[in-house]
């Protein structure tokens, strides 16, 4: 295949940045979009010239750490896809790529396609978790949880922390990303006694890293690799809320 | 499902409560999703009392002097209505500000836009909610200024509703922005009412395969209720 593409390129968080063409020519079908820039990157490389700098890690469409803005839609046009698992035979001989990064205030551009997601990190550290003493695992079966229970965790679960959500909401909000870490620990008896302090803290610390808010357009939930349900949303509104209504306030 | 921990906070708790809920786009949501149900139900009840219009002049300016006349004794001469009416400035007031603070919020969010985006799933009225509410309130005030106070009316007299209707709508041009409007209150009323659903966090398995029905079927109800009468009126069905 023969390839023109659009590229961003930025030196670091402070550049203007701007676009780079580049003609790339036999790229196998069968190659991920991820090789398709390695290919792209050998070529600049032994030309003298600065790779593309973009995230990746497993490449197996697990870790989350790939993400770029193909063609004007998060992990490309290929649904339940990330960026890694995404093949060149998804599109056309001669066709022109955008590739852009995540654009969110939140997501900084550290350079060109990698952004800066430590402020979901931030999230998850002010109240991702579920607080156990540490030791010996416990007992496996020792508090029952209903089969439907484990499955909606589960479902939750999958979410890898992409941001694709944030990239591809027209208001850049976090907010199935934040509900559906909410969902999965708060779904299941061991995140129960900690569901109203944990949605607070997280919704604020949220809030606080400068994401937009949800207008229900539900592109997160047709960009996410994963296709985690905006009903998570629904439940992170309602978590929230009666929260506030308990009088619970944000606390570290 | 034990007993929940929870902060009893150390600090001045009703002001920072107070902050966090003023900075909460989640609050502000509800905020919006409230105030939208109040106007909604105003929408249907108003547009159900216009369709008197089609029982003749009699009812209908009967009707506009039964709700002046309404809660007498016990509240003075148009009480109910100016209670009802105070509220729903209120509601609107709100609905408006929720919506400009949280759009400004979100113009912060992304300071860089996309050179391309393709959107998956959003529909038209999803995308044009900014630009229908606008358009619906500024039409408010003309509304209010046509067909409440008289002012922008050629020949208003106060309580004779049905032949201010009658001489309003014989002029193509008002019954056309009457028409038009209301069709993109429907489109508001469409993506409003499913979005508020969602922003009250109300998904239970039982109601939310019903929740777009609903949208769509009031949505389709209040503009054929409301639309029915400038065309009536414009093509001489009621005269």
């Amino acid at each position: 295949m023969n390839l023109t593409l659009k590229v961003w390129r930025q030196e670091n968080a402070q550049d203007a940045g701007r676009f780079e063409e580049h003609q790339l020519s036999d790229v196998s079908a069968d190659s991920s979009f991820l090789e398709m820039l390695d290919q792209l990157n050998e070529r600049l490389e032994s030309a003298g010239e600065s790779p593309v700098v973009f995230d990746h890690d497993c490449r197996e469409g697990i870790c989350g750490a790939c993400g770029l803005m193909i063609n004007g839609q998060a992990h490309g046009h290929r649904a339940r896809t990330t960026a890694c698992q995404l093949h060149m035979r998804e599109f056309s001989d001669g066709e022109t790529i955008t590739i852009e990064p995540w654009r969110s205030g939140s997501f900084p551009v550290m350079r060109d396609l990698m952004v800066d997601r430590s402020a979901f990190d931030r999230i998850i550290q002010s109240g991702g978790f579920i607080s156990v003493n540490t030791g010996s695992a416990p007992e496996a079966n020792l508090i029952p949880v209903p089969k439907e229970k484990s499955d909606a965790a589960f479902d939750a679960a999958t979410c890898i922390g992409c941001g694709a959500c944030v990239a591809q909401c027209p208001n850049g909000a976090a907010q199935l990303f934040t509900a559906a870490k909410v969902g999965h620990l708060g779904a299941v008896p061991q995140g129960d006694p900690e569901a109203d302090q944990r949605v607070v803290n997280m919704v604020e610390q949220m809030q606080e890293e400068g994401f937009g808010s949800c207008t229900n357009h539900r592109e997160c939930e047709a960009a996410c690799p994963k296709g985690i349900s905006i009903s998570w949303i629904a439940g992170l509104n309602r978590g929230y809320l009666k929260a506030k209504l308990r009088g619970v306030d944000r606390r570290s | 499902m034990g007993a929940r921990i929870t902060s009893p906070s150390m600090e001045s708790a009703p002001m920072n409560r107070a902050a966090a809920l003023y900075r909460s786009a989640i609050f502000k949501k509800a905020i919006m999703a409230i105030t939208g149900m109040v106007l909604f139900g105003f929408v249907l009840s108003h547009m159900t009392g216009n369709l008197k219009i089609f029982q003749g002049a009699e009812k209908i300016n009967h009707y506009s002097e039964f709700l002046r006349e309404f809660g007498q004794p016990v509240l003075p001469y148009k009480g109910f209505l100016w209670i009802m009416r105070l509220g729903l400035i209120g509601a609107a007031v709100l609905h408006i500000w929720s919506a400009i603070a949280l759009t400004l919020d979100n113009r912060r969010a992304r300071p860089k836009n996309y050179e391309l985006r393709r959107p998956v799933q959003m529909d038209y009225a999803s995308r044009t909610m900014r630009y229908s509410g606008f358009i619906v309130a500024g039409y408010i005030v003309y509304h209010l200024l046509h067909l409440t106070s008289g002012q922008a009316h050629p020949d208003f007299v106060h309580g004779d509703v049905y032949s201010n209707l009658i001489i309003a709508f014989q002029n193509p041009l008002v019954a056309a922005i009457y028409v038009v409007v209301n069709i993109l209150l429907s489109f508001h009323l469409y993506h409003g009412l499913w979005s508020m659903f969602q922003s009250l966090g109300i998904d239970h398995p039982a109601v939310k395969g019903l929740r777009r029905p609903f949208a769509a079927t009031f949505a389709v109800v209040i503009c054929l209720g409301f639309i029915a009468i400038p065309i009536s009126i414009v093509t001489g069905l009621i005269q």
